[in-house]
């Protein structure tokens, strides 16, 4: 699989929060910031584990639910000093819709 | 030509520690709003100053006590001139100008030329072999000098005196102390402390002249010796002079600007010149003067915002806790000790250990304190005291330390521990790697050993035993704040926030962050949810939450878990059920494979595992059967627990149970600054251990007791009796304002024991219990709040399907 998949409308995210893509056994988390950005990440925080998704979003961060740990949501990478990295997969806005480029090695 | 596109100049003077920290915070703050210049008369990097004395000790290197290297300086494009002193400020060009010549353009100025050591004006003071205690040109003259062996007379017998003493005697030197007093270091000991300092000093093999008073030094070319007023002389072939520093205010001066002992400066730290500033041991600041570290970083952080146009935050003092950096002795002294008419002391003194502590008070708070030989709870103290705690409760136990308020895991001393105790069992971090960031990444506060180590990150309870860490790793440390940020978006502490909230009538989140000028435009996920409880709790029935600024468990109202499913715990009223809810639990949990069913110990039913897209119709299921949500998740009215009381019980007094269940049909929904978990008795036996709940009752035959601020969780802690009520109703009405009080003024994440701490039972008291009229009043504001809070939140979401975007997944994709 390749290529951009239309997951839902932009709108589907309310801002300041996210929402997860489930593509088989892997779950992506969608976020939408407070200034209509959207990024996606692998709903797994590097720390332990956590769902990204459930997260609070502030700025272009999520902070994880279960350990505080804070991800940069454009780079994926645990904010200093933490260290670890989520991947990342491409996600844009087009006419209203929110599409999703997963990963290549994540199928 | 002018260049309106060019960066304002800011010129540093001082490359010391609190202008290269003002320079830290600025660039986090406002990266590339100047071009920055720093000229450091010493030819060195900023190096931590207080480590001079392990340096001198032997127990550093110069390399480990560097702060900023040379590649700091590039990396963030700020221009060095090292060696270089600065002659003269000319503010009408404003210009600084070198001892070159050279004329160098500011736009904005900042002065921290720190302090001079006091030279005392005595014959044979330029003799050579003559130093004072200030630099690493100092260090190196000393280590010069020991090296050669022989005798040394330091004169001054305070901190700084004693740890150049201490280091000269461990490289080697026989070391005569000489000071002025009969006492040591008199500014932060009282004589006995100061006695058993010196007897520990003696018996390290330091000798002391004392009271004395230094008349002539002695020599040709080289100094050779040391006489005193009273006509006695001691051989020396180096003396340091310790006896104090004096603000450098010579260029300050000299430019015309206020000075008085030190530069004048407001709260903002400008100078009587707006367009500059100073920091550091170079500056008065409300008639103070300061030669610790923690006031300079306070100062150095408002500087920075100033400069930052940011403009909010204000210096107000900081209050200053000092320890004697040599290795072995364990000595502390922070605030106020001498005597006085309204002040009472509490002294332990135990000579043959070694063993000294006083403790000063006046009105109910901890104004001094000063502890030789165990200085474990120093910090404790100094946080007493920063916060001016009412102690009144604890008086009794006050001299015994932390440890003897009930923590969890008792009271461990950190210095003693071994480098592989566990400090933070939340974390599972180890003393050794906290001293080693401490060391490595040159950490400073609590605040950094958090963000490096995760130590005291969690649950919190291992603040203290990180401060000692920190405090015997730096040596020096004093934690100095009195308002704490909320978080390092604002420099506003919870109180201020909530102040402004009320008194601005700011309505939603983005419009505080704005008014109070917040740092970042939507916060973290430390302000944003203490800011919507405090709009919450404002404004009932007209705030309209802000889901997105709730924790997860509030937003979808479960608990999360480990592996991200959630846990579903329905409301028991009093802990009372029937067969008809147990089925339709027991339905549920069949239902939707429920892997774990578990009794709570607060007398509930908690389903464990539930997916979070099963949750609504879970909630549905449950709410056929009459069940509603237990806010089992939330900052809330958890549980009232109760005993059978009259209804079974041979001994119970009064329907426990049914007060209990009245309790919690009114109290629940309502949000509240940290959890309430509650509890009535039906007797003083006491089987629903209401002594250890938020709020309790115990019933007795004459009526009911109300207890409140007991804990068993990370501390342990046995409740306090608020007063005594005949009636149900009366019960509910005390309790109900008790609540509301907690609502209106708690700190975002404060239980109730801690806000009591804080507070004081006797407000408390006073405000629930003996004012009728104010009783009445914070009833009738908690009763209009929960018109607004009652709604059950798993039927809303269940029938309503309101915020149904929680719990879909956007879209499920087959994996092609």
């Amino acid at each position: 699989m390749s290529g951009w998949i239309d997951v839902g409308s932009a709108q589907d995210i309310p801002r300041l929060g996210a929402r997860v893509v489930r593509l088989g056994a892997l779950a992506i988390a969608v976020f939408r910031t407070a200034d209509d950005a959207y990024f996606a990440l692998d709903d797994r925080c590097p720390h332990r584990g956590g769902p990204l998704a459930q997260g609070i979003v502030h700025g272009h961060k999520v902070t994880c639910p279960l350990h505080n740990f804070v991800i940069d949501l454009e780079s994926g990478s645990a904010v200093a000093p933490d260290e670890g990295c989520a991947r990342r997969h491409a996600v844009k806005v087009e006419a209203g819709r929110l599409m999703l480029a997963p990963a290549m090695a994540a199928v | 030509m002018l260049d309106f596109t060019a960066k304002p100049r800011l010129v540093v003077i001082g490359n010391g520690m609190a202008g290269i920290r003002t320079i830290e915070h600025l660039i986090e703050r406002a990266p590339d709003l100047y071009q920055i210049t720093v000229f450091g008369a010493e030819p060195h990097v900023n190096y931590n100053r207080i480590l001079l004395s392990p340096v001198l000790a032997g127990e550093k290197t110069l390399e480990e006590i560097v702060l900023n290297p040379e590649s700091w300086y590039q990396e963030h494009n700020v221009k060095l001139r090292k060696g270089e002193q600065v002659e003269m400020i000319d503010r009408r060009t404003r210009e600084v100008v070198t001892a070159t010549g050279e004329r160098v353009s500011y736009d904005r100025l900042l002065i921290a030329t720190g302090s001079h050591p006091i030279m005392l004006p005595l014959p044979g003071g330029r003799l050579q072999g003559v130093v004072s205690y200030r630099d690493i040109s100092d260090v190196n003259l000393m280590l010069d000098a020991a090296r050669r062996g022989g005798r040394a007379v330091v004169i001054g017998g305070g901190l700084l005196g004693l740890e150049a003493a201490n280091g000269l005697m461990k490289r080697g030197m026989e070391v005569t102390v000489v000071h002025l007093v009969d006492t040591l270091m008199e500014r932060q000991l009282d004589k006995t402390a100061g006695d058993m300092l010196r007897e520990s000093l003696e018996a390290r093999g330091l000798r002391f002249k004392m009271p004395a008073q230094t008349q002539a030094i002695l020599g040709d070319d080289r100094v050779t010796g040391v006489r005193f007023a009273d006509g006695e002389g001691v051989a020396a072939d180096l003396v340091v002079m310790a006896v104090g520093i004096r603000p450098n205010v010579d260029l300050a001066k000299k430019a015309g600007l206020h000075c008085e002992r030190g530069i004048v400066v407001s709260d903002t730290m400008q100078t009587f010149d707006g367009r500059i500033y100073a920091v550091g041991e170079c500056v008065q600041h409300r008639r103070q003067t300061y030669g610790l570290v923690a006031p300079l970083f306070d100062q150095a952080k408002v500087c920075a915002n100033h400069l930052a146009f940011s403009g909010f935050a204000r210096y107000e003092g900081s209050s200053v806790s000092t320890k004697l950096k040599v290795t072995g002795i364990d000595l502390f002294s922070a605030g106020d000790f001498g005597g006085g008419d309204n002040r009472e002391e509490i002294v332990l003194h135990d000579a043959g250990a070694g063993v000294y502590k006083r403790l000063v008070l006046q009105d109910n708070k901890l104004i001094g304190a000063v502890l030789y030989g165990d200085t474990g709870d120093g910090a404790w103290y100094f946080k007493l005291l920063r916060e001016g705690a009412d102690v009144g409760q604890i008086r009794d136990r006050l001299m015994f330390g932390e440890g003897q308020e009930s923590k969890a895991g008792g009271g461990a001393k950190a210095a003693a521990l071994s480098d592989d105790a566990e400090i933070c069992g939340c974390n599972g971090v180890c003393k050794g790697t906290i001293v080693k960031a401490i060391a490595e990444k040159k950490l400073f506060t609590v605040e950094d050993v958090r963000a490096h180590t995760k130590a005291s990150a969690s649950c919190g309870s291992c603040t203290s035993l990180v401060e000692q860490i920190l405090a015997s790793t730096l040596g020096d440390y004093s934690e100095a704040p009195k308002t704490k940020p909320i978080c390092g978006c604002t420099s506003f502490g919870h109180d201020d926030v909530r102040r402004a909230i009320v008194e601005q009538q700011l309505k939603t989140v983005p419009e505080a962050m704005t008014l109070l000028g917040w740092l970042k435009p939507d916060g973290c996920h430390v302000c944003r949810p203490a800011l919507n409880y405090y709009l919450l709790a404002a404004w009932p029935g007209e705030y309209r939450d802000d889901p997105q600024s709730r924790f997860i468990n509030e937003r979808v109202h479960a608990n999360i878990q480990r592996d991200g499913t959630f846990s579903v715990v329905p409301r028991m009223w009093g802990g009372v059920t029937s067969p008809d809810e147990l089925r339709a639990i027991a339905d549920v949990a069949d239902k939707f494979q429920i892997p774990t069913v578990k009794v709570t110990g607060g007398q509930r039913i908690d389903l464990l595992g539930v997916k979070k897209q099963d949750l609504p119709e879970v909630w549905g299921d449950l709410n056929k059967a009459g069940l509603v949500s237990g806010h089992a998740y939330g900052k809330a009215l958890r549980t009232v627990k109760t005993c059978v009381g009259t209804d079974w019980c041979r001994f119970g007094t009064q329907d426990s149970t049914g007060l209990g269940i009245r309790l919690e049909k009114f109290l629940w929904g309502s949000w509240t600054p940290a959890k309430v978990k509650m509890a009535v008795s039906g007797c003083p036996r006491n089987c629903a251990e209401a002594t250890c709940k938020d709020i309790g009752v115990i019933c007795v035959d004459s009526g009911y007791e109300i207890q409140f601020a007991g804990a068993a969780g990370l501390h342990i802690k046995g409740t306090e009796l608020l007063t005594k009520v005949a009636t149900e109703d009366e019960c509910i009405e005390v309790i109900a304002a008790l609540v509301q009080l907690y609502r209106e003024r708690a700190r975002y994440g404060e239980r109730i024991y801690k806000w009591c701490d804080r507070t004081g039972l006797e407000i408390i008291r006073k405000a629930v219990v003996d004012d009728l009229s104010q009783r009445r009043a914070l009833f009738a504001r908690f009763a209009f709040s929960q018109q607004f809070a009652q709604s059950d939140p798993w039927a809303e979401r269940a029938e309503k399907r309101t915020a149904e975007h929680e719990f879909a997944p956007l879209a499920e994709l087959e994996v092609a």
